[in-house]
């Protein structure tokens, strides 16, 4: 775990931020640091309220911190960065009013960049959506919905994807599907992938490291290394290791007050 | 989200009766089969029976109470009334009323677009200007067209309809299309800004998008309360020029009440294209919405 200065893509340095609340000043995230390192794959797991997302956002460049600092390749975030940096949102996110073509293109309409057909195309045919592209979202299935909006978060070729509970919605059949997928797509690539879940098993299935966070205010509780051999099949989630790891980290999750923080 | 039952949602009017799309391509074509075009010929058969079942019983009616012209005009007399010199009695006066309403109306909702987007901004200035506009809406415009052309300036005769009209249209509009750019969807505005939107791609890419289905709506409601005002307001104190108003109170006080009737005519036929218009439009921009 011990990655020299320099060599971590994304660098978060002792994030904390606190929200205004009704009752007084919320603690959504404490005391928070982690590297990610280029072309890792990296699990922020938690429960509901556990910061996750806040942490996320943070990292997207969506809103700042109120102490620490989060750097990528070395360079402060005090905003979006979207060359560098590519965001899933929960759920599929699409534009309704768009048709699967306009949703897939609004990133580049976004930086007025010409539209990457070459690469959109590979990428529809890829996750199975070639022939939908003048489909409306509400015309398409759920996960129909989620492999376009992977398509476009792909499509201006961010070297960071940010996942923010991005299959939280869908059935286990259709979250299985995409998390292979996701995983196929990532191998392809050199990508750097954080990905936010609240499900513990989805985290050691895609995870090279699973980060766990203890909640109110969340904190860092401990960080498992996954060594699972890659590529991951959907079979490996059902043998003892795999479930005996489950056990460790839902202990974790569940001593939330004692957090042993693993110095990275 | 989409299993809560329909009268539930707490949604916008929908524009979406028509055929219903379905997993392939982009136009539906089973609106032309022969079945579904079959039924909805039968529904276009049976309104038009069920006007034409009005007319002549309405007429048989009249005819068999003997009843006098002047107090309820026969729908055949209405017809030939219409007919008869009709750019005279009618078509000028359309003209007018015609101006006055795409006038006022276009003053009227561009302002009241233009203010809804502006202050759905800032909290503050929406609670602040509430009170007005709801006190805008309730009051009856066409009553201010009297003290309008008082104190307006003379000359163009028109301005103080003009002026109604844009006065009972814009809030229309106005609150119609707040409640749409209230409909922050937060998830959405952080993926525009997550691409690094500014402030004016957020607006026309998701919140004005976002909100045109209400718009539309308000659009609408606004149109007929123009077209109401600018011919409330012709019966109350028309210009020179007249307007389709002046003709009622004109048509009523000689007690011609076929070429009354002919007036009511025209008026409905406006008011039923203003809405058929923004039917069409509604399905063409708001029909992701349903």
């Amino acid at each position: 775990m011990s990655s020299a200065e320099g060599t971590a893509k994304l660098e978060i340095r002792g994030a904390a931020k606190t929200y205004a609340g009704k009752t007084g000043p919320v603690r959504a995230v404490e005391d928070f640091s982690l590297e990610v390192r280029g072309g890792e794959l990296v699990c922020i797991l938690g429960p509901s309220g556990c910061g996750k997302t806040t942490l996320l956002w943070a990292m997207a460049g969506l809103h700042a911190l109120t102490s620490g600092e989060i750097l990528l390749d070395g360079s402060p975030i005090i905003g979006p960065r979207p060359a560098e940096i590519g965001m899933m949102f929960q759920d599929a996110n699409l534009l309704p009013w768009r048709n699967l073509r306009k949703n897939i293109e609004f990133p580049f309409e976004i930086k007025k960049r010409p539209v990457d057909e070459g690469r959109v195309e590979t990428l529809l045919r890829e996750v199975g959506l070639a022939g939908f592209e003048s489909s409306f979202p509400r015309e398409l299935s759920g996960g129909m919905q989620q492999r376009a909006s992977i398509v476009r978060a792909l499509a201006p070729d961010p070297g960071v994807m940010l996942l923010d509970e991005p299959f939280g919605a869908l059935d286990a059949f259709t979250r299985d599907e995409m998390n292979l997928l996701l995983m196929r797509l990532w191998s392809e690539t050199s990508k750097t992938i954080v990905f936010v879940t609240h499900n513990i098993s989805e985290a050691i299935f895609l995870a090279d490291r699973v980060v766990v966070m203890t909640p109110r205010p969340g904190r860092l509780a401990r960080i498992f290394d996954i060594e699972l051999p890659r590529p991951r099949t959907v079979e490996m989630t059902f043998e003892p290791g795999f479930i005996e790891l489950i056990q460790e980290i839902k202990r974790v999750v569940e001593s939330g007050a004692q957090h042993t923080v693993e110095v990275a | 989200m989409s299993e809560v039952p329909r009268e539930l949602r707490d949604e916008v009017p929908s524009f979406d009766d028509g055929p219903v799309h379905h997993d392939h391509g982009a136009i539906d074509w089973t609106g032309l089969t022969s079945i579904r075009g079959a039924k909805s010929a039968l529904e276009i058969g049976t309104i038009i029976a069920i006007a034409v079942c009005m007319f002549f019983g309405l007429e048989a009616i009249l005819r068999l109470t003997d009843t006098p012209i002047y107090i309820f005009p026969r729908p055949t007399s209405v017809v030939t009334a219409l007919t008869d010199d009709f750019w005279l009695q009618y078509g000028h006066h359309l003209w007018v009323t015609l101006q006055e309403f795409f006038i006022g109306f276009a003053i009227g909702s561009t302002i009241g677009l233009v203010l809804a987007a502006v202050i759905t901004q800032k909290p503050f200035v929406e609670k602040v200007v509430a009170p007005y506009i709801i006190m805008l809406v309730v009051t009856p415009m066409l009553a201010l067209v009297p003290f309008l052309r008082v104190s307006l300036i003379k000359g163009v005769s028109m301005w103080p309809i003009i002026v109604a009209v844009a006065l009972a249209s814009g809030p229309m509009v106005l609150i119609n299309a707040s409640t749409g750019f209230r409909r922050t969807d937060l998830a959405k505005i952080a993926l525009a800004r997550s691409y690094g939107a500014t402030t004016f791609q957020v607006f026309r890419k998701i919140r004005f998008p976002l909100a045109l289905p209400m718009i539309i709506v308000g659009y609408m409601v606004g149109a007929i309360f123009g077209l109401l005002t600018a011919i409330g307001g012709e019966m109350v104190s028309a210009s020179e020029q007249g307007g389709l108003g002046r003709q009622l109170i004109y048509f009523s006080s000689l007690i011609r009440m076929e070429n009354f009737g002919a007036v009511i005519m025209i008026i409905a036929g406006l008011g039923i294209s203003i809405y058929v218009v923004f039917y069409f439009i509604g399905k063409r921009w708001a029909s992701w919405e349903s």
